[in-house]
Formats: C-alpha cells, structure tokens, sequence
C-alpha cells in the first residue's frame, strides 16, 4: 500500500492486519502496557499482549443468561470474541490497592505511601459498551469536587484502541441503551474488522503520531459502506433488547413493586453481577494489620450491595434481606444513577445476566415492574 | 433546598485517598455507659488553625489496624483549640476507640457532609427533637443558637433517652434553660429516682403550641423516633420545607465516592446527613430502602 499522506484526526483509513503488529510495537516502545482480549486457562480475560496472534483469533464467545462457552469456530477474525467476566474497570480501579501503610511509633503514626509507578496502560480493543462504562465511572470517579487520585493517575495515561462490535452475543443489549455497537467517541483509535483489513478512525493526535510510516491508504466509499452494513446488522442481532422509554420513571415508581420480593427469591446474593459489572464503582477500605498490631496497610477492595456487611451500622443492616439488596442494585443502575450522574449506570453489556449463577435477566425483570400488582 | 456551600474539608489529603491528618486526644469526658466524648486536637497547629465545621458536619476518625468511623461533632464550632466527639462504644472501630487514653493519637478526616441551617433559620422557633446519641450532633446547633439568642423566637429541645442513666449532656441543662431554652426531658423507663415525663419523643409533641408558619423542626436519633417525629410536625402543619433531618448509614469515604451511604439519589455523607424533609419524602415510606 502507498504512504504518502498522514491522516488527519477523524479520518478512517485502511491497514493490512499484520501491521497491528507494528502498531502494538510503538505503544510498548512508548512505556504502554498493552493490554486486550486473550485466551488463557480456557476462557477469555484481559491480559497483556504483545501480537496480533495473541488476540482470539478464530473465537467466539457463546453467552445465555447463566451461561458462557468459549468456541474456537475457525473464522479469521481477532476481535469476534465478546469479552468474558473481566472488564477494563479491573486496570483503572483494580479490586485491590494499596491506599498507605502505618508503623507504630510510641504513641504515633508513621505514614508510607505506596511507591508503585502509575501503570501506563494500552487498552486494545475496548467495545463501545466498555468504552461507556469507562466514560460513566469517570463520571464517578473525576467529579469536580472530588478527584479518586487512583482513578485519576492511571486514567490520564490510557491509551484507548476501540474497536466496533460486529458479532454480538446472546445476553448482549447495548443498541437498546444507545452505547454501541459501533463506537462514536472517546478513543485515541478505532478498529473496524472486516474480513481481510482494518479500519483505523484518529481520534488524538497520539494516535496520529503513532501512525507514521505504518503503510496505510484512505478507506474507500466501499469499505466504509461494508462497515457501516456489518454494524447495522449487528444492533439487529442483539441478544436481548431492553425499553428505557419509561426508565428510570418505571423503577422509581414502583418500589414497592410485589415483584422485587419474586427476584429475591431467586438472587442468591452472590456479588457476582457487581463484580463484572463495568459501571459499578463501590469500595470498601479495609486494614491488614501485623499480628504484633504495630503495623498495619489500609487497602481499597472492591464492594458490593449485595454484600450483608455493606449496609451495616451501630442501627443495624439497612438492606437486611435479599430483596432490598437486588432492589437497591436495579434501582441504582436503571433509577437513582440517572439523577446522580446524569445517564444510566447500564451499558447493556450482558455481563450480569452472563455471569449470574442463577440466570437472572434484568431485561427479563425490568418489564415485570409494568404488570400489574396482584 | 438551596444547595449548601460546603468548604472543602481541611483535614484530607488531596493526593491521598483516605490517608487521615493526626490528632491528640486532650481529654476524655465519660458521659454515660456506655458513651464517652473525645477532645482532640489536630498535632499539625496549621491544620488545627485553619479547621472550621458547620453544626451538624461529622468527622471520620481512623483507628490503624480497625478502620474509619463517620462521628458527628458535638462542640462548640467557636472553640477553635479543641474537637468534640461524643462517641457510643458499639462495633469495632467505636470499641478500639473506647480504649483510647489521654495523649494517644487518632486520624482524623473531615469535616463533612451538610449541616442544620442555623443561619436560615434566624426569627424562626425551633423545636429541636432528638433522642438517645441523637443530641451530640444537635449540640453545635444549640450552641450556636445560645450564642445568638436574640435571633430566633421560641427554642424548644425535646430531648428523650431510655432511662434517666442514658441521659446525655445533663449538667448543662440549666444553662440552657437560663438562656430561655424550653429543655424538655423524657424517657422511655423510669427508676425509683425519676419524676420527669415518661414516654417516646414523639408522644410529648402534643404538649407544645407550636405555630406552624413560624416553627422549624430539627430532629436526629433513632430512625423509628424520626419517622414518628415527622408524622407528629406534619400532623401540625408543619411544612416539609421546615423539618430537617440528620440521618445515619455506613459510611467510609465520606466524599459520596464509596456507594455504602447511598439512599435513593443521595450520599448521606456529602447531600447529607442533614437532609430538608422535602428531599426525603419520596424515599421516606419504602421498606428497607
């Protein structure tokens, strides 16, 4: 291919797809981490990669409420896999972190904070669900009168490779929260796969630089009318489809709702939702003191509604049962989160309805809330 | 309500989630059983110097090796040379507190979270209604209301406990009354000493002429006396707008950032504890919420 001109910010243009390679190579030269979708232990994390050839290639993910195979069906493409359990939330808010550590010094304190450089991170393949999940704990984590220095440091050095969503999964819903399939902005480059080449979209001038001399020609009419085909069909074969037209009214309003009490005989309070969950940002800090209680290190962890101990006080447990926890959860991602940040804390990735154990569907649930009380 | 300013607080570190600022424990006042109240003092004198509250904030205090409890202040917001945390002895961290000796050192974040309107509620009457360790966060308040007397119309505080022995704050009462405060007392059991009233806060509400246009309700204490306590203000008319309310949940980061606080919309720790009645209403009556 020629590679004559340097592509402006917003423009697509069209690579090979061994020259990824290339472009993997630069943002590691540059002090990235490059990170994205891997096969590893028989199913799908987000790990470190370093090729092409490290991405699932050949792979899709099989995903029903309760339900996630990972099946190698040959095909050529890299990025066909939708995401398992883990999500990118695990590198910008990890589970466990080190917040300082104290000794005992007579009757004071002495503080250390951790010494651990900041992560500089190259997220390679981010859905547009993902990326909106990143962009709503943002939201949540850089407000203007509160900055999660954590969240903050690792956040300003991502470098964020998106790539469209051309094969959706069976608990998938994100065109019925208007977040994907095909991403729209907050990327430094974004990945369109068609069968035999890339699509690359600039989206910063980082992107850009990176770029240079990687052999490259403008996309054609053609190959952008190809993409644009393959992301319709896909909002069309969403597994699931949800109506926010009446959210977060429909849950607000009804509270009260008899069947709250029916899904909480069925959610076993497991945490799981919460754990992959992309939006949800609540933590606990707890101390792991030295047996001689002379030292002790104050970690962050990653919290739960579902958890007994989450809302527990000198009163006793706000949310003692089942019902008022998985309430508190839906109420929160599809009502309250709405007034509190402006959007809805729901991306419709479909991990919680994938990986609950028990196959709860909260696009079966929320419709539920309109039947009538009997 | 008018969103209140609140002051970025003074003793956090910017830079350092959750890493607390360092204060001495001046003196120990027992209070009642199991109730003591801590005096400290920040040990850096410009944190101490540039450390001001709002009647009402609260405090988290850090015990290493146990964790952060949210303590409401309970001092005079005037006395800049020392903190008062009256603090019942009841879980972890609270009991690691308990064994604290004068000179030990505690973390120290905050202040935080909103605080009762004295300042809106001048040429009003105030009925403060508050039971059990409901008082100590009032307490600022009721200061602040002795120091500015003349400002405000009729002051009632409704003041109700278990027995006489869990009866907070006794030996300023007189004070209080000397400043034309109307302190009224009840418990929920007398003993073989007590002659004052007895009964649940709320049942004592009918005694008190109360005018409604005029009157504002400040209340704190157990969740059950609130609710009571806003049913008996409503049913004299007092609008939604006039009751404010201090609530509790579990609290970690005190900065609406952690989600434990969470009711409906809210972070109790930074659109709260002190809440106008209007804005809880719609959450007020679901179960377990």
């Amino acid at each position: 291919m020629p590679n004559e001109h340097r592509p402006e910010i917003g423009s697509t243009i069209v690579i090979e797809k061994a020259a990824l390679n290339s472009i993997l190579s630069r943002l590691r030269e540059k002090g990235y981490e490059t990170v994205g979708p891997r096969v590893k232990n028989d199913t799908l994390v987000y790990a470190a990669i370093e090729r092409l050839d490290d991405l699932p290639h050949g792979y899709i993910t099989e995903q029903e409420a309760g339900h996630f195979r990972l099946v190698n069906t040959g095909h050529s493409r890299y990025f066909d896999a939708i995401p398992g359990a883990q999500s990118w939330k695990q590198f910008l808010f990890p589970s466990r972190i080190e917040l300082f550590s104290l000794r005992q010094n007579s009757n004071h304190w002495e503080t250390s904070s951790p010494q651990s450089k900041t992560p500089a991170y190259a997220f390679i393949g981010v859905r547009a669900c993902e990326l909106a999940a990143i962009q709503i704990q943002d939201n949540i984590f850089m407000r203007p009168d509160f900055n999660d220095p954590i969240y903050r440091a690792r956040r300003e050095h991502v470098f964020i490779l998106s790539v469209d969503c051309m094969n959706p999964a069976g608990t998938c819903f994100c065109a019925s929260m208007g977040t994907g399939p095909r991403v729209k902005a907050g990327f430094d480059l974004n990945l369109t796969e068609l069968e035999d080449v890339f699509l690359l979209t600039i989206g910063s001038e980082i992107a850009r630089d990176l770029l240079k001399g990687i052999p490259s020609e403008p996309a054609s009419a053609f190959l952008l009318r190809n993409a644009d085909q393959a992301l319709e069909r896909a909002a069309s074969q969403m597994g699931r489809t949800l109506d926010t037209s009446n959210l977060p009214e429909l849950v607000l309003n009804n509270l009260d709702h008899p069947h709250w009490q029916e899904v909480g005989s069925r959610c076993l309070s497991c945490t799981n939702c919460t754990q992959v969950c992309p939006t949800c940002f609540c933590w606990d800090a707890v101390d792991q003191m030295s047996l001689d209680g002379k030292e002790t290190r104050r970690e962050r962890v990653w919290d739960s509604c579902f958890n007994p101990g989450y809302s527990y006080q000198a009163g006793g447990n706000t949310r003692p049962t089942i019902r008022s926890r998985y309430r508190q959860w839906l109420s929160h991602k599809l009502g309250t989160w709405k007034q509190q940040n402006g959007t809805l804390g729901c991306v419709g990735c479909g991990r919680c309805i994938t990986w609950c154990p028990v196959g709860i569907d909260l696009t079966k649930e929320i419709p539920m809330l309109q039947e009538e009380a009997h | 309500m008018v969103a209140q300013q609140i002051a970025r607080p003074v003793a956090i570190h910017p830079d350092h989630l959750l890493q607390p600022q360092w204060a001495e424990v001046l003196s120990i006042t027992h209070e009642i059983n199991d109730v003591s109240t801590y005096w400290i003092k920040f040990t850096d004198p410009a944190i101490q110097k540039a450390y001001t509250f709002q009647p009402g904030q609260f405090n988290m205090i850090y015990m290493p090796g146990f964790g952060e409890s949210a303590i409401s202040i309970c001092s005079d917001p005037n006395d800049h040379t020392k903190i008062g945390h009256s603090v019942r002895f009841v879980g972890n961290v609270t009991n690691a507190i308990g064994r604290l000796k004068v000179g030990d050192t505690v973390g120290l974040r905050g202040p935080f979270g909103t605080y009762w309107p004295v300042k809106e509620l001048e040429g009003k009457d105030v009925l403060i209604a508050c039971g059990g360790i409901g008082l100590p966060p009032l307490r600022p308040a009721i200061y602040h209301i002795l120091r500015n007397r003349e400002k405000y119309g009729k002051v009632i505080l409704l003041y109700g406990a278990r027995t006489p022995a869990d009866l907070m704050y006794t030996n300023e009462f007189d004070e209080w009354r000397k400043a034309n405060i109307d302190v009224e007392i009840t418990v929920d059991r007398g003993d073989s000493n007590w002659s004052g009233r007895v009964g649940v806060v709320p049942m004592w509400f009918y005694q008190f002429r109360i005018d409604p246009r005029k009157t504002a309700v400040l209340t704190c204490g157990p969740e059950i006396m609130i609710r009571f306590v806003i049913y008996e203000a409503l049913a004299r008319r007092v609008p939604l707008e006039s009751i404010f309310v201090s609530l509790e949940r579990n609290m970690k980061c005190g900065q609406g950032s952690c989600g434990h606080c969470q009711l409906g919309p809210y972070f109790i720790c930074k659109d709260g504890p002190v809440f106008r009645f209007d804005a809880l209403q719609p959450f007020f009556n679901v179960e377990e919420f």
